[in-house]
C-alpha cells in the first residue's frame, strides 16, 4: 500500500503525458485529461505528505530489487512537502493556461511536455538514486526544453539554446561526478553511499566530486556564477510555461543540493559551508542588482528567482537545523509567491498589453483587484511581515547571526530591501501611475479569461496569506524536516532496511 | 524522385523489417535483443519507406500519429508494473506465467514507445 502511496505522484503525471500523446488530436480532450491529472496529483500528494507526516520515511525499491542494488524511491518529509507544493503548481498553471487560448501550441504538444516536465521534478523529489537523479534531470531537460521552443519564435529559439546547451553541460558534469562517486564507493543509492562516503580513504577525490556535484546542482540552481542561462531564456516563454519553470525547475537544483550534501556527504567535506556562503551572498546580490537594472516585468521577476535562490542557499551555509528549515520554509513560500507573480505578469499583459513597464500604467483603477492580488505576493517576496516571506527571511537570518555569520544576515537584509525597491517599481509603474500617452487601450483580461487566470492567481495568494498569517504549522513541519535532513537514520533504515548493513569499504584496492 | 530500385524494394522492405524487429522483440525474452533494438529496427523500416514514397505515405502506412504511438507505449509500460500492486509487491514486480510475463508487455511498451518517438523525429525531418 505504502508502495503505491509513493509512486502514484509519479505514476499520474506520467499516465497524463502518455495520455495526452495518445489524443494528440483532439487539443479539447488533452485538456480535460490535464486538468484531471492534476487534481489527481494533488490529491495523491497530499496523501502522500499525511503518510509521511504520520508514519515516518516511506521507500519502495522498484522490481523488487533490493537497494543498494536496485532504483530505490524514498519520501521523507522534505520530498513530501515538495511534491505537494509541485502538485499546487501544477494545478494552478494548468488552470491558467486554459486562459491562454493558444490552439498552435497546444496542437505542437503542449500538454503532454507539461506533464513531461511535471514527472521529470517529481522523480527528482523522490528518488533515492544518485544515477536516477541524473535521468530525471534529462527527462526534465527534454520537456523543459520542448516547452521552450513552442511557438518558434527567433527569440524564442535563441533563449532555448542557451538553456539547453548550458544545463546539458552542467548535467555532464553531474554525471562525470557520479561515475568519479561510483569508482570510490561502488554505490549510487544515496542512502548506502552516506554510510560508505565518510569511509572512502581519497579525501581528494570525495572533495572532487562534491565540487562537481556542487557545479552541476549550483547550474541547474541558477547561482552565481553559472545563473546566465536563466535571465537569457525564462522571459522568452508564455505565461504559464514561465510561471512552472519559474516555480520549480531552480528548485529542483536547490532540492537536489540540499539533498545531496546533507545526506551523501553528511559532514564529510567540511570546506562546502564557508563556499555555499559565499556563492549565497553574490547570488543574491547579483540577481538583485540584475533586477533593479530591468524594466522588462518578466526579466525583473526572472532575476529576483537568482537573488532568491541565495537565501535558500543560506540554509546549507550555515547548517543547523534552525537555518536548513529556515530554507524549506524559504522554498515552500518562495515557489508559491514567485510563480504567482509570473502568472499575474501574464495578467498584467493581457490587461495592459505589454510586459514593458513604460507602455503600462493606471491598472489599479482599471483592474483593481488584480491590482491587490499583485501586492500580496510582491510584498511577500520583499519580505515585509506579517507575509510569508518575512517568515521565511526571519528564520534564515536569525539562524545566520546565531553562528555568527553577520555579514551575511547584512547582505540578506540589504537584499531584501532592494526586492522590495524592484516590485515597488512594478508597481508604481504598471499600477500607479497614468497611462502612458497614445497607448492603446486594450484589456483582453474579461470574462472567462478573467475567471480562468485570477481564480489560480486568487487561490495561490491565499496559499501564501495561509503560510503568513498560519505560519506556525509550516515553521513546525519545516524544522522536522531540516532535523531529518541532519540525522538522516530513519531515511537510511528506511531504504536499506534496518538493521543496517555494516559499512564495507570498497575501491581502496591494496 | 528516388530510383525504382529503392521505390520497388521499399514495401517488402517494410514488410520484412517488421517481422524481423518482432523476432527481436520477442528473442530479448532471454537473449539479445528485446523492445528497444526492436522498435529501432520497425522505425529504421519506416524511414526506408518514408524515403522512397514520402512523409505522407509513411504516415498512412503507421497509421497512427506517431505522438500516439509513443504515448500508447509510456502507457503500456506504466500499465505492465500495476499488476505487482495486486499481490502487495513493489511497482514493476514482474509477474510470470511459464513464457508469458508482464515484463514482456513492459518491452512491447518500449517497442512502441521507441517506434513512436524515432518515427516522429523522422517525420519531422522528411521534406515533403
Amino acid at each position: 500500500m505504502d508502495g503505491l502511496i509513493l509512486l502514484l505522484p509519479l505514476m499520474i503525471p506520467l499516465a497524463a503525458a502518455a495520455l495526452t500523446a495518445m489524443l494528440w488530436r483532439s487539443v479539447r480532450a488533452q485538456r480535460a485529461v490535464g486538468v484531471a491529472a492534476a487534481v489527481a496529483l494533488l490529491v495523491a500528494a497530499v496523501t502522500l505528505l499525511v503518510r509521511v507526516l504520520d508514519g515516518g520515511v516511506v521507500a519502495s525499491q522498484m522490481g523488487d530489487w533490493r537497494a543498494p542494488f536496485g532504483i530505490t524511491f524514498v519520501a521523507d518529509r522534505f520530498a513530501a512537502i515538495m511534491v505537494v507544493i509541485a502538485a499546487t503548481m501544477a494545478l494552478a498553471t494548468t488552470v491558467y493556461g486554459l486562459a491562454h487560448d493558444a490552439l498552435d501550441r497546444e496542437r505542437a504538444g503542449f500538454h503532454p511536455l507539461f506533464h513531461g516536465l511535471i514527472l521529470g521534478v517529481i522523480g527528482s523529489f523522490l528518488t533515492g538514486d544518485l544515477f536516477n537523479l541524473y535521468v530525471w534531470f534529462e527527462v526534465m531537460l527534454i520537456a523543459s526544453f520542448g516547452l521552450l521552443i513552442l511557438g518558434g519564435s527567433r527569440e524564442q529559439i535563441d533563449g532555448a539554446l542557451k538553456y539547453a546547451v548550458l544545463n546539458l553541460v552542467g548535467t555532464t558534469v553531474f554525471l562525470i561526478g557520479v561515475g568519479f562517486l561510483y569508482g570510490i564507493t561502488g554505490t549510487l543509492n544515496m542512502a548506502d553511499l552516506a554510510g560508505k562516503v565518510p569511509l572512502a580513504e581519497n579525501r581528494g577525490l570525495v572533495s572532487a566530486t562534491a565540487v562537481m556535484l556542487l557545479a552541476a546542482f549550483g547550474l541547474k540552481a541558477a547561482v552565481f556564477p553559472l545563473f546566465f542561462w536563466l535571465p537569457a531564456s525564462y522571459h522568452t516563454a508564455p505565461p504559464p510555461v514561465a510561471a512552472i519553470f519559474a516555480a520549480l525547475l531552480t528548485k529542483v537544483g536547490v532540492y537536489a543540493m540540499i539533498r545531496v550534501f546533507t545526506l551523501v556527504y553528511g559532514g564529510a567535506a567540511e570546506w562546502v559551508g564557508p563556499v555555499v556562503a559565499v556563492l549565497a551572498a553574490l547570488t543574491m546580490l547579483t540577481g538583485v542588482l540584475g533586477a533593479a537594472a530591468h524594466y522588462d516585468i518578466r526579466r525583473i521577476l526572472a532575476f529576483h528567482i537568482i537573488s532568491q535562490i541565495g537565501f535558500m542557499l543560506l540554509g546549507l551555509a550555515v547548517w543547523t537545523p534552525l537555518a536548513l528549515g529556515g530554507a524549506v520554509l524559504y522554498i515552500v513560500h518562495h515557489i508559491v509567491v514567485k510563480a504567482n507573480l509570473f502568472l499575474i505578469a501574464g495578467a498584467i499583459e493581457r490587461a495592459g498589453g505589454s510586459y514593458q513597464l513604460k507602455d503600462l500604467g493606471g491598472l489599479s483603477r482599471s483592474q483593481p483587484l488584480l491590482a491587490v492580488l499583485f501586492l500580496i505576493p510582491a510584498l511577500s517576496l520583499a519580505g515585509i511581515p506579517p507575509l510569508s516571506g518575512f517568515w521565511g527571511k526571519l528564520t534564515v537570518i536569525r539562524a545566520g547571526l546565531e553562528q555568527g555569520h553577520a555579514w551575511l544576515a547584512g547582505v540578506a537584509l540589504l537584499v531584501g530591501l532592494l526586492t522590495l525597491y524592484s516590485m515597488i517599481k512594478i508597481w508604481n509603474y504598471a499600477f500607479w501611475k497614468e497611462p502612458p500617452e497614445g497607448a492603446p487601450a486594450v484589456s483582453g483580461l474579461t470574462g472567462r479569461t478573467r475567471l480562468l487566470m485570477l481564480a489560480p492567481i486568487t487561490a495561490l495568494a491565499a496559499v501564501t496569506l495561509t503560510i503568513s498569517l498560519w505560519a506556525e504549522p509550516f515553521v513546525a513541519v519545516s524544522l522536522e524536516a531540516a532535523a531529518e535532513l541532519l540525522s538522516p537514520t530513519a531515511y537510511i533504515a528506511a531504504v536499506l532496511g534496518s538493521p543496517a548493513p555494516g559499512p564495507t569499504v570498497l575501491g581502496a584496492l591494496p | 524522385m528516388p530510383s525504382v530500385i529503392l521505390r520497388t524494394s521499399a514495401r517488402p522492405l517494410l514488410a520484412l523489417m517488421l517481422v524481423f524487429s518482432l523476432y527481436l522483440l520477442l528473442r530479448g525474452h532471454n537473449a539479445p535483443g528485446g523492445g528497444f533494438i526492436g522498435g529501432l529496427f520497425a522505425a529504421s523500416g519506416f524511414a526506408v519507406y518514408a524515403i522512397a514514397f514520402g512523409r505522407r505515405a509513411a504516415e498512412a502506412a503507421l497509421r497512427f500519429t506517431p505522438k500516439a504511438v509513443l504515448g500508447a507505449g509510456l502507457l503500456l509500460a506504466l500499465v505492465s508494473g500495476l499488476p505487482a500492486f495486486l499481490l502487495g509487491e513493489p511497482f514493476l514486480t514482474h509477474l510470470w506465467w511459464s513464457v508469458l510475463s508482464t515484463a514482456l508487455v513492459f518491452d512491447v511498451g518500449v517497442y512502441l514507445t521507441v517506434v513512436g518517438a524515432v518515427c516522429a523525429f523522422l517525420f519531422e525531418l522528411t521534406e515533403e
